[in-house]
């Protein structure tokens, strides 16, 4: 399960940033992730008591941004709702298509303390 | 994350050579070196009386592994090697896939071997029985190759200018989908006797791979397998996708992915 990863991923940065902060811990993080990146997101919530355990995020609230799917079809010039990179543009049906948004994992912003 | 940062998921990761105990400790890769990556992030102060700050980020979650995978990148660039990442599920002949390509283009190439896999050396053995170099990551309880793990395994290795470093990932058509290793191209093998939906089921994988072979085509006169099919599930989730039909044990279709690798080879 690579959510084991990412959750382990997060809590690196976490301890990065605190300790070049020179804070002691971390009071709430904010997660951008996309409907695209392959993270599941209950795998996530599975994995992170574990993970965060004794370190700088035990304990911290983890508020999650989900970023839905946006493809463009360039032949019909709109935007599509996108739930994996199977769907295409329900319009024309062309494959092409440029993914707008939605592939995005990543650390927004930190409180500590 | 990788193996040797300190990770503790990453504890029971091993390189080893074949014939070496598997016991051999990773490699350690140069984390004594200033690793703190200060680029662009803004601290920004809010003094509330409490003393709580909020530290702005917008930090990549897999940032690490692609510093490794960037590392890689650079390091094969400035040595003119071309290197694959094989990805598949268990059985579908990553190893048989391998095994062929070195058999007939080992006197052509110089080929080197990173077998990623959760436990067993085999694959590292077979490859071992080809004389061509060839180091086996065993991922424990990981199930993906990172960057860190091939940076380490590249070390062991030392490969020479102009070669070919061919990554069989660990089985599996999920996990390794996320991670960067630094390859030039990922292949993904699909085989005959698997599901021809596959592709839609597992959309990231084929999203993020630049070639898809589709192997055991000797089979197809004893199956359902639909391989024209197939290629529409994947061209939905990637159109740029690149396809070889053979069979690695027989060796049919072959010939085609040869000729694509000598015009696409970096040397
Ligand atoms: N019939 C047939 N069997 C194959 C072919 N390629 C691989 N196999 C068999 O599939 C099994 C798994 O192959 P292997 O290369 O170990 O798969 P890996 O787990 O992806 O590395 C072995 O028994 C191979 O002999 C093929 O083209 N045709
Ligand atoms: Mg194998
Ligand atoms: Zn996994
Ligand atoms: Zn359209
Ligand atoms: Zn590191
Ligand atoms: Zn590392």
């Amino acid at each position: 399960m690579h959510e084991m990863s990412i959750a382990l991923g997060i809590v690196r940065i976490a301890e990065d940033e605190v300790a070049k902060a020179g804070a002691r811990k971390v009071n709430s993080i904010d997660l951008d992730i996309g409907t695209l990146s392959g993270i599941e997101l209950d795998s996530l919530e599975f994995v992170w008591p574990v993970a965060v355990k004794e370190t700088v995020l035990e304990g911290a609230t983890k508020n999650i941004n989900i970023i839905q799917g946006k493809g463009y079809c360039m032949d019909c010039a709109i935007e599509f709702d996108m739930q994996n990179f199977a769907d295409i543009c329900p319009t024309c049906h062309a494959l092409l298509k440029e993914i707008r948004q939605g592939k995005e994992m990543r650390v927004k912003a930190l409180e500590v303390e | 994350m990788c193996s040797t940062c300190g990770c503790g998921q990453d504890d029971d990761v091993k390189i080893a050579r074949p014939g070496q105990e598997l016991s051999v400790e990773a490699v350690a890769h140069d984390h004594d070196n200033p690793h703190h990556h200060d680029h662009q992030h803004h601290h920004h102060g809010h003094s509330h009386d409490h003393g709580n700050r909020v530290i702005e980020l917008e930090r990549d979650i897999l940032h690490h592994n692609d510093l490794h995978a960037a590392q890689n990148r650079g390091y094969f660039d400035a040595l003119q090697i071309t290197t694959f990442n094989l990805v598949s599920s268990p059985g579908s002949g990553k190893t048989t896939f391998l095994e062929r390509c070195l058999n007939d283009l080992k006197t052509e190439m110089d080929f080197y071997v990173i077998e990623g896999d959760q436990q067993t050396m085999q694959d590292a053995n077979r490859i071992d029985a080809l004389q061509v170099p060839v180091v086996q990551v065993n991922t424990g309880k990981g199930c993906h190759l990172d960057g860190g793990m091939v940076t380490d395994a590249v070390k062991e290795l030392d490969p020479k200018k102009g070669g070919v470093m061919m990554i069989e990932n660990v089985g599996n058509l999920v996990c390794p989908a996320m991670f960067d290793l630094g390859e030039d191209f990922r292949i993904v093998i699909i085989s005959t006797t698997e599901g021809d939906d596959k592709p839609l089921k597992y959309p990231d994988m084929f999203h993020g791979s630049q070639i898809c072979i589709i192997n055991k085509i000797d089979l197809i006169p004893y199956l359902d397998f639909d391989v024209e099919r197939t290629k529409e599930y994947a061209k939905k989730v990637n159109p740029d996708l690149i396809f070889f039909e053979v069979s690695a044990t027989k060796g049919d279709g072959m010939e085609d992915f040869y000729q694509w690798l000598r015009s696409n080879k970096k040397s």
